[in-house]
């Protein structure tokens, strides 16, 4: 016999080892996240995927699924924390979709749609975050990091650079390149390397192709990100 | 690149030498590194990176990561103000303030001539002889405008700072009441000649009779976390002592490091006798650098007395020993899991649990790891049996507890006092009167209101690592929440979403209200925050954030309603101030060229 | 969807642009033939589409635009004294938008470069006419200078988008922008 556990009142199996996310998500069940990859570690630091698993609040990318439990994701509750998150990413960044090259094919900007996040709400940082382009093919603009550290581990643990890493601590945390000059030109960066198209928003852009595909017929324009991730999970 | 002058290079590659080139000493090799110029250039961060094999990357987000670290040129003198409640209660801004205008400088600016640069820091643990300050990692308490007038002048004169007066850095024990603990005077050696008597399984259930907890503040069950090492597989088994002491209000451990450090040492024994581990560290706040040379000499006069090292006390296959691992300034550090990362060398992220240290700790090894108190106090039981040390305290609570007392009381200090002591009792001992709240187990903690002062210091009623801020009738509760906020602000490892953001916003309402801008509306915002902030955060410290602001808006929420300008909405700036910058390029003055920062003044 | 229940009497409507390009206006205007049915809803007040200068009670405030001047300051005031409900209409009056865009640049900066550094403004000097109303140091969204009851992003919100938004208002629902009404761009 098969474990189980209740996601919003209906029942999930799973195996042993597995977490929340990925038996829901497996189950047809959408629990959203940003720095969740399916090919990496869980890393628990956006918190999108906050789950209420029996009575407590935890990451479900990061919790093994237990026999039995009750969880709540898909909730008033849960929906209204996943919101006041994304307002945080929001205001902490500067995030001015009309002008971003990323915009309808980004995940921050969907999952904004997905909670019907109608305002930021808070006051804006207004950070100062120039960007980097010095590397003849790829762009970063660091003004919309949401620190979710794709290209940190895909450069480290996959293309075996380490391009990426986060310095600073806290509010004045940021994303820093192997460089001493501090410049992308600076390291042995490539477009073909897997940190050049892991970034769920609009920092490591390529350049010389924006806004190829027209406004309509963008991923998340034709698509919501729910119904994007639950038929990639199928496939 | 530009190359590195001859000198620094050599003295550079000599820490790196002595520090083996392992990747997971690069934390000791930065802190050693930056002795050496103050600051540590961008050349000798590409240096260290190639001498040890890793990415500059990680390097530089290490570096950028502790308080204590800098990236950026600072004094020669760099002065740090001890930036907690206590100190802000015992004007230590006045004293910042009075040194910067004697020295003509800004705070957190560097003097031009590169001679001088003031700041704040959380709290240094000083609170009982504050205010405080750290003049390049040497602490200095009991500041007064005299003191910091005869410091302008050396700072002035270039003394260096072995030729300041030494009574400047003498801190005191500052003793008040002792109890099993304080009063043990134990022969080093004695507790440990006691365990290998009952064997490891033997005085693994001495300690399971003791019911002893840890003294942290989260109270998990010794014996419980030893036999969890002692069971899982993996080797070598690790000891970390967490002397990383950065909850503010809290200085026991300093007491405890600065005299009675062998009972600490001989607890870590004791704990690797039960768990079979070879390896032990002591995790020792930046903050506490200035004990460093005396606790190596302790450790040198273990190793001698065959106390440490290889065959303890001649016990075939007791081999363990201790190193001591310095922190610089980050109070993430003191969650075990960001503790155990920093000890690897890296930023101090705290980890997904599971799995738990005692499976999976120090580069993947069982670890255990306990408060500085917790292993000075199983030498008790060593001594005196898992039974007698049950017999104090309260049920759930056995033994006693040091409390780091502070603030508005007659005799601040360190208090040992069996669990079980209620609040009114403490209170009349160490001299407090007309008092308005205690906040308990520092900024994390609980703050208590007069009418709680019955309750008592237990894990089953108020549990506490030991910090006990006392706060009389002339107090604001709201500047004391403010206070902490801030600091949880500063010291947020920035990892997620929840308490990297939502410590700044909290920071920026409290800032609002304390600036004359608070609108009722804030306060269902600040709830808001604080709801979110305790449910989502990944770690303690996130969810802790918001303890402060909770409690005062209960219990003292005329403090803030007092601050409200509005009953419904107001701008968290001052519009006319907004306009100043244009009216200066313009040089206007017209009534058209200012704004009323309240509405209802505009008609 | 079909506006109803009808209010008993029409609803009076303002609409004003502060630091805006009369985009989300000109797509206002998007709804179409909607503008028949909503005008046998509500009447407006000051508006550019009224040319009524001084807004007076109403029921809904439309604000366009973020915050970047003294006068906007005074509009924004005045339409929250006067509109029981007031929205904020667009990216810019959301989150400051394009005309934000500025907040990483100090004041002087951008001043001295539009009207001194130019080309040909050799001896140009910043205006300083009482009549001009003075920038704000930083562009500021509305719901930082003023309380904002709900919120319509969009560069601009879609035509559909707004009339979604104002038929649940005028049926005295709360306003949703679901399936594929709701972008920031």
């Amino acid at each position: 016999m098969t474990k189980q556990f209740l996601l919003d009142g209906q029942p999930v199996p799973f195996e042993d080892g597995q977490t929340i996310l990925e038996a829901a998500r497996k189950a047809g069940h959408y629990i959203p996240s940003l720095c969740w990859h399916q090919d990496f570690p869980p890393h628990g630091s956006c918190k999108l995927c906050i789950v209420k698993a029996a009575g407590r609040h935890v990451s479900a990318c990061a919790t093994p699924a237990k026999e039995g439990w009750e969880v709540e994701s898909n909730t008033p509750e849960m929906n209204g924390e996943r919101r006041g998150l994304l307002q945080m990413l929001f205001v902490e960044g500067n995030h001015f979709c009309p002008s971003c090259e990323k915009s309808g094919n980004c995940e921050l900007q969907a999952l904004g749609y997905e909670y019907e996040m109608l305002t930021p709400r808070f006051r804006h940082f207004f950070p100062e975050r120039p960007v980097d382009a010095s590397h003849p093919d790829m762009l970063l603009d660091f003004n919309r990091c949401i620190f979710c550290e794709l290209c940190v581990r895909a450069s480290r643990d996959v293309d075996g650079k380490s391009v990426f890493a986060l310095t600073g601590r806290g509010i004045h945390k940021h994303l820093t390149v192997n460089a001493e000059s501090g410049r992308l030109a600076d390291t042995n960066f490539s477009k073909d390397d897997l940190a050049a198209r892991i970034c769920p928003v609009g920092v490591i852009l390529p350049k010389g192709r924006g806004f190829a595909v027209p406004i309509g017929e963008r991923t998340f324009d034709t698509e919501t990100i729910r119904s994007k991730t639950l038929k990639e999970e199928e496939s | 690149m530009s190359a590195l002058p001859a000198t620094p290079t050599a003295a550079l590659d000599g820490v790196l030498q002595r520090h083996g080139h392992y990747p997971t000493e690069l934390l000791q090799i930065l802190i050693e590194a930056q002795d050496l110029e103050g600051w540590l250039p961008a050349p000798t961060l590409t240096h260290i990176a190639q001498s040890l094999h890793i990415p500059r990357s990680r390097v530089e987000g290490v570096a950028g990561f502790y308080s204590f670290l800098y990236t950026q040129p600072v004094g020669r003198y760099r002065v740090l103000f001890s930036d907690n409640i206590t100190d802000r209660m015992l004007g230590n801004a006045e004293l910042m303030d009075a040194l910067c205008r004697k020295l003509w400088i800004e705070p957190g600016k560097l003097s031009e001539d590169g001679l001088v640069s003031i700041a704040t820091t959380s709290c240094t643990g000083l609170c009982d002889q504050g205010p405080g300050m750290l003049v390049n990692g040497r602490a200095i308490g009991q500041l007064t405008h005299r003191r910091i007038n005869e410091i302008a002048e050396m700072i002035r004169q270039q003394r260096p700072l072995e030729l300041w007066p030494a009574e400047y850095f003498q801190i005191g024990d500052n003793i008040r009441r002792k109890d099993s603990l304080l009063n043990l005077d134990m022969k080093p050696g004695a507790a440990l000649a006691a365990v290998i008597e009952l064997g490891r399984e033997g005085w693994l259930q001495e300690v399971q009779k003791s019911n002893l907890r840890g003294r942290g503040g989260a109270g998990f069950a010794t014996a419980v976390k030893w036999a969890s090492a002692r069971n899982a597989s993996g080797e070598p088994k690790i000891i970390v002592c967490n002397a990383d002491e950065g909850e503010p209000g809290t200085f026991k451990d300093r007491v405890l490091l600065n005299s009675y450090a062998d009972l600490i040492f001989e607890g870590m024994t004791l704990a690797a006798w039960a768990v079979g581990a070879s390896e032990g560290f002591l995790y020792l706040r930046g903050e506490y650098r200035y004990l460093l040379p005396q606790l190596e000499a302790v450790l040198a006069r273990r190793r001698e007395a065959g106390l440490l090292g290889r065959n303890i006390l001649h016990e075939p296959c007791f081999d363990f020993d201790i190193r001591i691992h310095l922190g610089a300034g980050a109070y993430v550090c003191g969650e075990e899991t960001a503790l155990i990362e920093s000890l690897e060398g890296k930023r101090g992220t705290p980890r997904i649990r599971p799995p738990f240290p005692v499976t999976k700790g120090y580069l993947g090894r069982p670890t255990v790891v306990n408060n500085v108190e917790t292993l000075a106090k199983t030498c008790l039981i060593a001594l005196g049996g898992g039974e007698a040390f049950a017999a104090s305290g309260t049920a759930q609570s056995a033994g006693t507890k040091l409390l780091s007392i502070s603030g508005d009381c007659a005799a601040p200090g360190i208090y040992e006092y069996p669990f079980g002591v209620p609040i009114a009792r403490i209170l009349e001992d160490c001299g407090a009167s007309d008092t308005q709240a205690v906040q308990v187990g520092g900024a994390a903690g609980v703050c208590l209101a007069g009418y709680e002062f019955q309750r008592r210091i237990a894990y089953e009623d108020v549990p506490t690592a030991g910090a006990f801020m006392i706060f009389d009738g002339s107090r604001d509760l709201f500047d004391v929440a403010r206070a902490f906020v801030h600091f949880f602000a500063h010291e947020s490892c920035g990892f997620c979403t929840p308490c990297r953001v939502g410590t700044s916003l909290l920071q920026g309402f409290m800032d609002k209200l304390a600036d004359g801008h608070g609108a009722k509306a804030d306060l269902a915002d600040i709830d808001w925050l604080d709801r979110l902030l305790k449910n989502a955060s990944h770690c303690g410290l996130g969810s802790a954030a918001p303890n402060p602001v909770i409690d005062t808006l209960q219990k003292f929420r005329p403090a803030y309603e007092r601050r409200l300008v509005s009953l419904d909405f107001e701008p968290a700036f001052d519009l006319d101030a907004a306009l100043a910058e244009a009216r200066q390029l313009t040089a206007r003055d017209d009534p058209g060229a200012h704004l009323h920062t309240h509405e209802e003044e505009e008609k | 969807m079909s506006p109803a229940p009808a209010p008993a009497r029409k609803l009076r409507v303002a609409t004003t642009s502060l630091a805006g390009c009369f985009g989300c206006h000109m797509s206002f205007l998007d709804i179409d033939e909607h503008l028949f049915e909503l005008v046998e809803l509500v009447e407006f007040d000051r508006s550019p589409l009224t040319d009524i200068k001084d807004v007076g009670p109403c029921d809904i405030g439309l604000i366009e635009g973020g915050v970047c001047n003294a006068e906007n300051v005074h509009v924004l005031r005045e339409f929250r004294r006067h509109c029981k409900t007031l929205i904020a209409l667009g990216a810019c009056a959301v989150n400051g938008g394009l005309p934000a865009q500025r907040n990483h640049l100090p004041l002087s900066e951008c001043l001295r470069e539009v009207y001194q550094f130019r080309p040909g403004l050799e001896n140009g000097q910043i205006p300083n006419d009482p009549e001009l109303p003075l920038p704000l140091d930083r562009v500021r969204p509305i719901h930082e200078v003023v309380r904002v009851d709900y919120f319509l992003p969009g560069c601009p919100p879609s035509g559909p988008a707004i009339w979604k938004f104002l038929t649940d208002l005028i049926a005295g629902r709360t306003p949703r922008l679901a399936g594929g009404l709701l972008h920031y761009d």
